[in-house]
């Protein structure tokens, strides 16, 4: 278990970066607790995979320094870091079974064989592979495989961190709510550092305790999911978190008030914005009210999903979406009105903080 | 992934269908002909049953080609394979490297069957050749003229040069489709040289190997162009393979009948050890 | 009208379809529903007739096209992999099936830039493929079974290689282009919240067979049977084995569930009691609602939601509720479950009365 270090770390793919944009990681610098979950969120593109494979030691970054507790790990092979690490596609030895799969990184490091059994056997236990152990690993199914993968990399207890890279791709969805239960509940048992890369969302927030959320080869948000979903700090946080994402409406802003259209909206405090900036309101799907009182709307379409309704609506001229629970009517003459804690201020693409 | 249904692409494999009955099973039935019938010339022909194949069979002649023959071809397999396995994987997987080796290991595959036992018809002489010469000179008493384990050595060191390439282009096609994560994973694992080598490489080079031993297998137990080049089957008899054997008979000898029936036995032995080979190996491959 | 009559599939004696009668209709949108090897692309091969059913028939229209190739029918595939011309522009892929059908420059062009509009690709047509991102390929793969003016289009989990975000993108533009056209379209997914979002059909699949097909949102409420339910839950559906004794459902010989009105029809014995995560709550909504004694495990924060894994008698559950809710785990709290969407099974599996529609 480590503390991990990101010193001023970028990172470039051509040999001479002269200009910001030939940066695929622009400046990194943050420090990881150790035993903590972290998630890196983007889309592709953004520079999370960079970033993972700096950690993992598959890259050595441009410029800037990783430590692990404090050591210089910069200039170390995968091996000499001693991680452990889950890839996309389970990566597993056909030709063993599933008891010297997991064995395998026992053995190599030569583990007491009685230590070997009674840490293989709990990993057996605690991926519910018990049944398989003595089965070729070749036969499995996609999810049980990944579970292989997955315990290869939990079955060490000296490593300093546990490497995910988009684990459960090819996982069918019922299998992905099991094995990401488990996955939180190793975490809980062991308290590993853990790395976890994804695109989607969900994975990230139910896993991590700190989403990293990684837009264009910068961090542009770094905080819990709570955080993330209440208080994004800048639109594009808005946009990729929740599903559907927040609403941004253009807007002016005069003390405590904003105002959209011909609406004016009361704020809780009253944000700090530059003279010249671009205005944006943002509220969440989830905290637009739908009822008989507020700002008139045009519903343009119900989306009935099951469990929720999607509601996208006309509102001064711009799509303003909103989520009602799956019993809930909408009335003949739509208004909406926005939780007022909820609102949130944009200035040129950032949150806007509040005074006091 | 199931096959598309259409019947209409058999109408496709018609041609090859003709090529093979008039290139193949036309000589092949005619050699039957030949190896159950006697002739003074003429063209006359006398029923001679199964005479020629007891003949044959009863021969020390045939046992010993045969014999030769199935030491040469282990031989082979034991130098070619692992040979092969070695250099695929020390064979470079990315940038400038890759071409220029793959250009190297198919020059000898790229040269006619004769022009290689010239090659080494000559390389080996100990008057110009620059082998023999130079081994002379180191002081080793090198003749493969008359040198029955000379003759040997010359043999399987050109039949080495000449098709480990093939085992090579075969191992490192199956090398190159083995992705990055496993090798990753790998080294997470602490896994050494010889772990990567025996529970990734392997299995993933367990079919082409396969490939491999079996088109090596035929292919040496069909040698016959190059030790006539170079050695012509001697000295003595030491380099008479069965096809080499089967030759003089055919046309040395005019023995029409027994060359026939030794071709037909020469042809079920490949047919059943080949048969041997890939059952063993694929039931092999079937219960890992 | 694309028809399967007992078409069925069987490869080296073992069904990869079991005999299936399905009708579609031209201008819908058809999900298939299933998990990874549940017949899906199988089902596919035979409408598109890449494969010809073992037994059985396949009309298009009326006409029985079974055994007609596919080269000689109106289909187009879009596949998870994105499949496209890598050395041609966007343009030119996009109109490469209308060359090969030899129609003239000017109907091409003019398919072409319409195909573009509605996938945005318009500012990408001179690029090749390798320089656009996954979500743009897999438009211009679109864009091209498209522009085929095909009867029958079948995608093939389309989005499943695309980001999170691209994926909510397109799956919000699809049903727009599919209304635009007149062909049949078949869309196979492993997702139920996609099923749920695209809307239309909807046929739910499971080991090779159509367990229930219907509209979207029907096959969803109303199940006819517990694999249904169970293939169409995201999160996975919450199910508990009782006996039910006049108003109770027990567990145990315990009183564990009230008998809610719409199930109090149904005979006594062994049921399966069956509902979705979203319909537990730590608050009691509504008078139906039942309290549930049960033991934490964990709860994963998912921003708007969280789910909350909970031990009802030894059955596991998962409880979704909105807002955070960070639980102490191995804890005894009491939920409430609404009773009002309460699904029931027979020991067959089949569902013993239907839930309360739109409840």
């Amino acid at each position: 278990m480590a503390r991990i270090t990101l010193d001023h770390i970028r990172h470039a793919y051509g040999p001479k970066p002269s200009s910001e944009k030939d940066y695929a990681l622009k400046e990194v610098h943050h420090e990881w607790e150790h035993g903590g979950a972290y998630a890196l969120l983007g889309p592709s593109g953004c520079g999370k995979t960079t970033l993972l494979n700096i950690i993992s030691g598959l890259l050595t970054p441009s410029e800037g320094k990783i430590l692990f507790d404090g050591a210089d790990v910069t200039g170390r092979s995968t091996e000499e870091r001693n991680i452990a690490q889950v890839f996309q596609f389970p990566v597993i030895y056909d030709t063993m079974t599933v008891y010297q799969n997991l064995a395998f990184p026992l053995r190599n490091r030569k583990v007491p064989e009685a230590d070997v059994d009674s840490r293989v056997r709990e990993i057996l236990e605690m991926i519910d592979l018990s049944d398989w152990a003595n089965r070729k690993a070749r036969g499995l199914t996609a999810d049980q495989k990944q579970k292989i993968s997955l315990g290869r990399g939990l079955v060490r207890k000296d490593v300093n961190a546990i490497l995910f890279d988009e684990p459960l791709t090819v996982i069918d969805p019922h299998m992905k709510w099991v094995l990401r239960s488990q996955l939180k509940r190793l975490h809980r048992q062991f308290g590993f550092t853990m790395v976890y890369v994804t695109h989607d969302q969900t994975e990230a927030l139910t896993f991590a305790d700190k989403v990293v959320v990684m837009y264009e080869g910068e961090i542009v948000q770094i905080g819990t999911p709570v955080e993330l979903f209440e208080r994004p700090r800048h639109t594009f946080v808005g946009y990729f978190i929740g599903s559907p994402g927040m609403n941004f409406l253009p807007a002016k802003l005069a003390g405590a008030t904003v105002t959209v259209g011909r609406h004016k909206i009361p704020l809780e405090r009253a944000p700090t914005v530059a003279a010249n900036a671009k205005v944006e309101f943002g509220i969440r799907p989830e905290f637009v009210r739908l009822g008989r009182e507020g700002f008139p709307i045009q519903v343009l379409k119900v989306e009935d999903v099951g469990r929720q309704k999607i509601v996208r609506t006309n509102f001064e001229g711009h799509l303003l979406t909103a989520i009602v629970s799956e019993d809930a009517e909408i009335p003949a003459e739509p208004h909406v009105t926005f939780k007022q804690s909820a609102i949130n201020i944009y200035a040129d693409s950032w949150r806007a903080e509040t005074e006091g | 992934m199931e096959k598309t249904w259409n019947n209409k692409a058999w109408f496709l494999v018609l041609p090859v269908v003709v090529l093979v009955a008039f290139s193949a099973v036309i000589p092949l039935m005619t050699v039957v002909n030949y190896s159950v019938q006697d002739t003074f010339g003429n063209n006359e022909f006398f029923w001679a049953g199964t005479d020629w194949f007891s003949e044959m069979l009863q021969s020390d002649r045939f046992w010993d080609a045969l014999f030769r023959n199935l030491i040469f071809s282990f031989t082979v397999l034991a130098i070619q394979i692992p040979l092969g396995i070695f250099i695929a994987l020390n064979m470079p997987k990315h940038g400038i490297g890759v071409p220029v080796c793959l250009v190297l290991m198919a020059l000898p595959l790229l040269i006619p069957w004769n022009v290689v036992g010239t090659i080494w018809q000559v390389f080996g002489r100990v008057d110009i050749g620059f082998l023999g010469h130079y081994l002379r000179v180191l002081g080793v008493d090198y003749n493969y003229t008359q040198d029955p384990i000379d003759a040997w050595a010359t043999v399987i060191i050109m039949d080495v040069w000449h098709w480990t390439s093939l085992v090579v282009l075969l191992c490192y096609a199956g090398l190159v489709s083995i992705p990055d994560a496993y090798y990753q994973a790998a080294k997470i694992d602490g896994a050494s040289r010889w772990s990567v080598f025996r529970y990734i490489q392997l299995p993933k080079m367990k079919r082409v190997l396969l490939i491999a031993v079996l088109l090596r297998f035929m292919d040496s137990f069909m040698i016959y162009t190059e030790p006539f080049v170079v050695t012509g089957g001697g000295p003595g008899n030491s380099t008479t393979f069965l096809s080499i054997d089967l030759v003089k008979m055919a046309i040395g000898q005019f023995d029409l009948g027994p060359a026939a029936a030794m071709s037909i036995i020469y042809f079920l032995i490949i047919l059943l050890l080949s048969w041997i080979f890939y059952t063993v190996m694929t039931s092999h491959d079937a219960q890992s | 009208m694309l028809e399967l009559r007992n078409a069925e599939k069987v490869v080296t004696g073992e069904y990869h379809i079991h005999p299936t009668s399905l009708t579609l209709e031209r201008g819908t949108l058809n999900v298939l529903l299933g998990p990874t090897l549940s017949g899906k692309t199988s089902l596919m091969r035979l409408m598109a007739g890449l494969d010809k059913p073992t037994a059985g028939s396949i009309h298009f229209d009326g006409k029985d096209v079974t055994g007609v190739r596919v080269q000689d029918r109106q289909v187009a595939m879009v596949y998870q992999q994105f499949i496209n011309y890598p050395a041609m522009s966007v343009y030119e892929n996009i109109a490469s099936p209308l060359r090969i059908a030899r129609q003239n420059k000017a109907t091409i062009d003019r398919a072409v830039r319409k195909a573009a509009d509605l996938l945005k690709l318009t500012p990408y047509l001179d690029r090749t493929p390798l320089n656009l991102s996954g979500g743009q390929q897999q438009r211009t793969a679109l864009a091209r079974a498209l522009v085929k003016n095909a009867s029958l289009v079948l995608l093939d989990e389309p989005l499943a290689n695309l980001d999170y975000k691209l994926r909510e993108e397109l799956r919000l533009e699809l049903p727009k282009i599919f209304a635009e056209s007149g062909a049949i379209f078949v869309y196979a997914t492993t997702e139920p919240t996609e099923a749920l979002l695209l809307g239309g059909n909807t046929a739910t699949l499971s080991e090779g067979r159509i367990t229930q097909f219907g509209q979207t949102i029907d096959v969803y409420r109303k199940p006819r049977d517990l694999l249904t339910a169970e293939t169409f839950a995201d999160p996975p559906l919450n199910t508990i084995e009782v006996v039910k004794t006049g108003g109770d459902f027990q567990v145990a010989g315990q009183s564990a569930i009230p008998v809610p009105s719409h199930l109090a029809s149904i005979s006594d014995g062994p049921v399966t009691i069956a509902f979705q995560p979203h319909h537990l709550s730590f608050r009691s909504s509504v008078a139906t609602a039942a309290s549930m004694p049960v033991r934490t495990l964990i709860s994963e924060i998912g921003g708007s939601e969280s789910f909350v894994h909970v031990d009802f008698l030894g059955t596991r559950w998962v409880m979704l509720e909105h807002g955070v809710h960070e639980i102490e785990p191995d804890r005894d709290i009491s939920i409430f479950l609404d009773t009002r969407h309460l699904m029931a099974f027979g020991t067959d599996g089949r569902s013993l009365v239907i839930p309360m529609a739109g409840a």
